[in-house]
């Protein structure tokens, strides 16, 4: 299992967590065009069996795991160790984990260490047909520009992926790999940081999970007239989010944050309400389903990104719509 | 307690507009900045000046330009800069700027911390903390939002993780990366500005660093940006206008029939 495809599956409390399945997708992708074998390296405490088989049954050939009490909470130093001794071990070609607090963490701590490069951030990765190098294209600049990148010197080529860019990947029962135990490496036994407790978000708010978001700009004025989005999103059945404008001035807290130093979210349904669509906000939604936007200024950008645009204001045209889809729920 | 804080000299994005016809980031005017999520890194350096007691650098790798994001700090109230400049550090990816800056930092004497912004605005990796950390075989806490405590060998800080918080402690010395949650970075002020006048700001140059010139520059790192291009924007909008209480009724109308054929709504 030598100069495969890997990816940094990861578990929360023994759980194999959804990146890891997302991150799946993307490597069979590759694994299909390069030819080569889908391997995925998990680090963890009592991590549940059925998560090693189910990384199988969505794509992984083989699953290297490291399971120890010292790996129970995310640590850099244990973490990077154990990554470390796949990389000596099995000599990845590629290296591909989520762009989540731990693998922006760890990934960058390892790559310095292997002496190799590291994409952040990816949101398309291909294979360069004539020389089998992985090309990893992310945004930059704020979202204003998007950039291709190579490594082709140094191995493992190593990239971080955005979590939710891309869908998880489907499971088939009973597809064949197999699962290797390795034990915790010497040097893994040690940290200079020391994990102390978890305190678990006191909202039980995730916007990523939503299908449908209504989100507000500061086109709603005041926190005063959010009650309107309120009643908008409620009769559709959706999460409130909002803008980098609506979080600074405090009328909703930061999880409610779409855009590039937000959420990312791809709901089936992206509702904008006095949103200009500026190209940090566009960076954590472009990718939604279906989009549309109220908002006065015919010229706002939101709307070059948009399915269905309303060119109006929005105390206007909110309260006859909510009319409208309430009395349709009573004739459904 | 002595501190060194990475800042970054970037284009102000807040200046960068779209040309709404061509679809193409207009660059005309754009001004070069502090990092602005540096800015959070500088104040959580003052911050434990004020309740430790603490000798503040600020560290910039940069043009000679990079000199006034330097200055800025100690305008702040941070007490001595290093800019680290030369035409063979032009180009570096993430892994040769870390390792650049790393031996910096070890030429500049022994730091007990040293604090990192969450990412810089325009390469926006956010990588340089981690490696500087994994060059100078220190451990590293990143996206911390808040200083619980330090002691002389350790500090206890709160990260922000997915789901919640997660509260730690380091060993010193150690590379911590910060979040905005730290608290809203204070101003210049006008004694600070006459500070930065007078200090003088120590100068670094490929000779006064021991590097391997095989690994600094474009020639020396890993990555290489093959392709620079545009997001390119694929939906077609159908607009309704509803500028007036008649126009508004109908686009409400045509609203609704269109979430029907998204399945946004039962139809
Ligand atoms: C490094 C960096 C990171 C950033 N990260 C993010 C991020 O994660 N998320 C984010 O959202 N932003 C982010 N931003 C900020 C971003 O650049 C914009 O400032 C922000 O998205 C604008 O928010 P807005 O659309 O609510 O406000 P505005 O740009 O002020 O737009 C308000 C809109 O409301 C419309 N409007 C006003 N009145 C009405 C009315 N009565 N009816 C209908 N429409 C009306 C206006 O026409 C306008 O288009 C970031 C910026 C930087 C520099
Ligand atoms: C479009 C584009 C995409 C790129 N993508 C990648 C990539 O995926 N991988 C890669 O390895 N390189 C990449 N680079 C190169 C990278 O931007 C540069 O190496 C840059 O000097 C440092 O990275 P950053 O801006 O991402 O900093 P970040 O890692 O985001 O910065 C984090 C923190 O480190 C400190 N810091 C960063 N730079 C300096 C500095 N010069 N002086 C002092 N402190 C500093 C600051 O505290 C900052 O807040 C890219 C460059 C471009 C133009």
């Amino acid at each position: 299992m030598k100069n495969d495809i890997w990816i940094v599956a990861e578990q929360h409390q023994g759980k194999v967590a959804g990146i890891s399945f997302e991150l799946l997708t993307r490597g069979l992708a590759l694994a299909a065009k390069s030819g080569q074998k889908l391997c995925a390296m998990l680090f963890g405490h009592n991590i549940e069996e059925s998560g090693l088989q189910e990384l199988i049954d969505r794509g992984a050939d083989m699953v290297a795991v490291i399971d120890a009490p010292e790996l129970k909470n995310f640590l850099v130093e244990p973490y990077s160790q154990c990554m470390l001794e796949i990389l000596r071990k099995y000599e990845p070609q590629i290296v591909l984990a989520g762009a989540t607090s731990s693998g922006r963490t760890v990934l960058p701590y390892v790559a310095m260490t292997a002496h190799t490069g590291l994409t952040a951030d990816c949101t398309e990765l291909d294979i360069e047909p004539e020389s089998g190098l992985l090309l990893q294209t992310r945004p930059a600049i704020g979202g204003n520009i998007m950039a291709t990148i190579k490594c082709p010197d140094f191995r493992p080529q190593m990239a971080t992926i955005r979590p939710r860019s891309t869908p998880q990947a489907p499971r088939l029962a009973g597809r064949a790999g197999t699962i290797e135990r390795l034990p915790l490496p010497e040097k893994a036994k040690f940290s200079r940081v020391r994990f102390d407790r978890f305190i678990p978000e006191e909202e039980e708010f995730n916007l990523q999970d939503a299908e449908r978001i209504v989100v507000v700009g500061r086109g709603i004025k005041k926190a005063e007239n959010l009650p309107l989005i309120r009643e908008l999103a409620d009769a559709l059945g959706a999460a409130v989010g909002a803008t980098r404008e609506v979080i600074d001035r405090g009328w909703l807290s930061y999880p409610h944050q779409i855009g590039l130093s937000g959420k990312t979210v791809t709901p089936k349904f992206y509702f904008a309400v006095g949103v200009s669509g500026a190209i940090q906000h566009l960076a954590g939604m472009q990718t939604s389903e279906t989009i549309v936007a109220v908002n006065s200024d015919p010229e706002a950008q939101i709307f070059q990104v948009a399915d269905f645009g309303i060119v109006g204001n929005l105390f206007e045209v909110l309260p006859p719509l909510i009319e409208k889809i309430k009395r349709g729920e009573k004739a459904w | 307690m002595r501190i060194a804080v990475c800042i970054k000299q970037v284009p102000d994005t807040k200046s960068v507009k779209m040309d709404p016809t061509t679809g193409t980031v207009v660059r005309k005017g754009v001004q070069s900045i502090v990092n602005p999520l540096d800015l959070y890194a500088l104040e959580t350096a003052l911050q434990m000046k004020e309740t430790y007691g603490a000798e503040t650098v600020a560290v910039s790798m940069g043009p000679p330009q990079a000199i006034e994001a330097v200055k800025e700090a100690i305008a702040m109230g941070i007490d001595g800069g290093a800019l680290i400049s030369d035409r063979a550090f032009a180009g570096s990816d993430t892994w040769a700027t870390a390792y650049i800056l790393a031996a910096a930092i070890k030429q500049l004497g022994h730091f007990d911390l040293i604090i990192c912004g969450e990412r810089a605005t325009d390469g926006d990796t956010g990588q340089i903390g981690p490696e500087i950390a994994a060059e100078l075989d220190m451990p590293t806490v990143t996206y911390v939002n808040k200083l619980i405590a330090a002691e002389a060998k350790a500090v206890k800080v709160s990260r922000l993780v997915e789901d919640g918080a997660e509260e730690v402690a380091m060993e010193l010395p150690g590379v911590l990366t910060v979040v905005k949650e730290v608290g809203e970075p204070r101003l210049p002020t006008l004694r600070g500005k006459l500070k930065a006048k007078s200090t003088e700001i120590t100068s670094m140059a490929l000779k006064d660093l021991e590097l391997n010139t095989s690994y600094i520059g474009l020639k020396g790192s890993p990555t290489r940006v093959v392709k620079i291009f545009q997001p390119k924007v694929v939906r077609e909008c159908r607009k309704v206008y509803a500028e007036n209480e008649g126009m508004v009724e109908e686009a409400v109308e045509q609203l609704v029939g269109f979430l029907k054929s998204r399945e946004v709504l039962a139809s």
